[in-house]
């Protein structure tokens, strides 16, 4: 065992930023959606665009982190090693197995948080900008796309993808608490640091 | 000048300390300009000979000011205001109070000397007839009276009256004639109380008719009529409503629903200042989110939130079936609301009056068209549309407007399927307020208007359009974002736009509830099992 960097600096806060703004845009986007009053709709819309912004820059830093890094290679897809990862889940877990999938820093991430994660990062947070930026500047369409597109749709097409945001996030916070012991996974988010079996 | 002072003051003292003394002295002047300022007049009229008098009536006066006003005459008799008479543009249809019915008191023109006391002149005594023609039947100082003693008479055809009168009839309070010399002498520019003498009192009383107009306006708090009040800019109504010629801008049959000409730019553009554009421009909001409604929304519809604000009610409900019912004597009635507001008169049936009513929305291109009173009715679809508000989401010269909607009953000819004009006012045998008998009023009103009875008549329920423009408060009284964007929205049920917080898809919300409650449930059941299954080993 081996006590290794395995979520550097800029990735941390990059997490946790993320994270606050997420929840804060899916708290205020909700309410603007009509589910609920709190904080009223025009603040609820004013924190929404504000978070938005700033979540467009904090991805834009990611981006260039990931090419940069080389660290996008960790989100590519296999199909090695999946199936006994989701049994490890749906029986595993139960009977006391071990996790099938052995960390390194260069393949973080086992064959389902790949996918999951590629899912969010190229479905997800993708669907959820492009129809939030055009609901944004809904008055600044162009008049080819005002006639091809309603702003119905691209409303519809946001609260769904904001539902798929928020289905993730439940799954994702559970199963971070799926470790060894509850805090096993959230701890290397905090400090950086894992304990991982030495690897040849 | 001003950047060489600003050099100066840079050289001397920095460009911080420059930018404040700036910054304060504009602040200055901008205090300097603003509020009731006005310009003096060139002329004392006081110190004019033929203003000395003395005048045995009215058209004397009259006489009097077209001596200098050589043109002003020849203007008025060719406006609007004088006429009576307005060809549309846009839909072909002639209207104007001689043409048009509305749900109020019916036709002007079966009504004349009572309706025609607003008119703008002296004697207009049978609308069959064009108005008088003599030079000096035009009336200056209804306009441009300033000591507020010049009054119209009710029923006079537009005179004032010569001798002491009593109004309202059976008060017992008198009229007093008008000092004419006095008036003369002070004429001047038309203020509110000008224009209100007739247009706050349309509909037969004070805020009857448009909702938004009222006594209340002659010196409104700033939270009733922020251009308006004395503690705000004091804007008189011309001040808006800028004339050329005397022909007055801003037409409740043809409204510039959407100004696209922006500010009004001497030398530019029209002079005319009816629109909250000219002066504030198409981008008004500091938060550019707010900009982005103008397209669509009216500046009404946010900044007038409730109209009647000012303590006068309108009257929002008129039903004239009920007209008529006397009580044992034979003597008519008149029964009041919890509010002291009149719900029923013998002469007029059944009221209700609202205040700080919430308008109702619609889209709408500025053209107003009419069901004129020879137009055949959908009597089996009721409500009858007196007017009707033209323009759609899909056209962008329209918005989205607020409205008081005036609903009743008025009288249609079941035979002809026309609405009926109705003589009301006069001493005659014949008028609905000396007989109450609505067969006699109605053949009257048939032969007064030249329009054919039939001579059955039933009631039908009537709508009636007014566009809402005036009332605007300060902007920290225009509505919140929540008062649309929420399941309960004032624009609940307007097509063409969808609202964050207010549409939505139930089906989407369904589904994605569901998903989302499936994987909470997902996520218990299997953190629970991890639990007990755990806790089982142990032991």
């Amino acid at each position: 065992m081996s006590r290794v960097m395995i979520y550097k600096r800029f990735e941390r806060f990059w997490h946790w930023f993320q994270a606050l703004l997420i929840f804060a845009l899916l708290f205020t986007g909700f309410e603007i959606h009509g589910s609920y009053s709190v904080l009223g709709f025009g603040d609820a819309a004013r924190l929404h665009t504000l978070a938005a912004w700033a979540l467009i820059v904090l991805w834009l830093f990611a981006i260039f982190w990931h090419i940069t890094t080389g660290e996008w290679r960790q989100y590519i897809p296999t199909r090695n090693g999946l199936f006994p990862v989701i049994r490890y889940y749906l029986i595993g877990t139960f009977t006391g197995a071990e996790h099938p999938y052995r960390k390194t820093t260069r393949a973080k991430h086992n064959p389902l948080q790949r996918l999951a994660y590629l899912f969010f990062k190229l479905m997800i947070t993708p669907v959820i900008w492009l129809t939030g930026l055009l609901y944004l500047f809904y008055n600044d369409w162009p008049a080819t796309l005002s006639g091809a597109l309603e702003l119905e749709t691209v409303a519809l097409v946001h609260t769904a993808a904001a539902f798929a945001m928020l289905i993730f996030i439940i799954a994702h916070v559970y199963m971070a608490t799926m470790g060894a012991k509850v805090t096993s996974l959230i701890k290397p988010m905090v400090t950086g640091y894992e304990d991982l079996e030495d690897t040849r | 000048m001003e950047r060489s002072a600003r050099d100066r003051l840079l050289g001397r003292f920095g460009r911080r300390a420059a930018n404040i003394a700036l910054a304060g002295a504009l602040i200055c002047s901008g205090f300097a300009v603003s509020g009731a300022e006005r310009p003096p007049a060139t002329a004392d009229h006081s110190k004019f000979e033929v203003l000395e008098g003395p005048f045995d009536n009215a058209q004397e006066v009259t006489e009097a000011c077209l001596g200098c006003h050589t043109e002003a005459g020849e203007q008025i008799r060719a406006t609007t205001h004088w006429t009576w008479t307005y060809e549309h543009p846009e839909t072909g249809q002639t209207l104007g109070k001689s043409k048009v019915i509305n749900s109020f008191c019916g036709m002007a023109i079966t009504n004349e000397a009572r309706c025609t006391s607003c008119h703008v002149g002296y004697g207009w005594e049978d609308m069959k007839q064009p108005p008088p023609t003599a030079d000096n039947a035009v009336d200056c100082l209804v306009c441009h009276d300033t000591t507020g003693e010049y009054w119209k008479f009710p029923t006079l055809a537009g005179h004032p009256t010569y001798m002491p009168r009593e109004w309202p009839k059976g008060s017992g309070k008198m009229v007093q004639p008008p000092d004419l010399e006095s008036i003369a002498q002070n004429v001047g520019a038309s203020g509110r109380a000008n224009c209100g003498s007739c247009h706050f009192y349309g509909g037969g009383g004070d805020g009857v008719k448009h909702g938004d107009l009222d006594s209340s306006l002659v010196d409104p708090p700033r939270s009733l009529d922020v251009h308006m009040s004395p503690d705000g800019l004091n804007f008189g109504c011309a001040d808006c409503h800028t004339s050329w010629g005397h022909q007055v801008s801003g037409s409740r049959y043809q409204v510039n629903a959407k100004d696209t000409l922006g500010i009004d730019v001497p030398g530019h553009t029209d002079f005319s200042r009816a629109s909250c554009e000219s002066c504030h421009g198409a981008t008004p909001h500091q938060k550019q989110k707010l900009n982005d409604h103008v397209d669509t929304l009216a500046c009404q519809t946010c900044h007038v939130p409730a109209f009647a604000r000012g303590g006068v009610p309108t009257k929002i409900w008129w039903d004239w079936s009920t007209a008529g019912r006397l009580d044992e004597n034979g003597e008519p009635i008149t029964e009041y609301d919890d509010s002291g507001h009149p719900s029923y008169m013998s002469e007029k049936g059944d009221f209700r009056h609202g205040e700080n009513v919430v308008p109702s929305y619609a889209w709408f291109d500025g053209t107003v068209k009419y069901t004129l009173v020879d137009e055949k009715l959908d009597v089996d679809h009721p409500p009858v549309e007196i007017n009707r508000v033209e323009g759609g989401p899909d056209d962008p010269g329209s918005r989205i407007w607020p409205f008081k909607v005036m609903r009743g009953k008025q009288p249609y000819d079941t035979e002809l399927e026309t609405l009926l004009a109705t003589h009301v006012f006069g001493a005659d045998d014949t008028s609905l307020w000396s007989n109450f008998s609505w067969p006699k009023a109605l053949q009257a009103g048939s032969e007064m208007s030249g329009m054919p009875f039939s001579g059955s008549y039933d009631f039908i329920e009537t709508t009636m359009h007014w566009p809402i423009t005036h009332m605007v408060p300060p902007a920290e009284q225009a509505l919140g974002c929540a008062s649309c964007h929420a399941s309960e929205s004032r624009l609940a049920g307007i097509a063409g736009i969808y609202m964050p917080g207010h549409n939505g898809n139930i089906w989407l919300d369904r589904i994605g509830w569901l998903l989302v409650a499936l994987t909470l449930v997902g996520v218990v059941l299997h953190g629970v099992a991890r639990i007990l299954i755990k806790g089982r080993k142990r032991s």
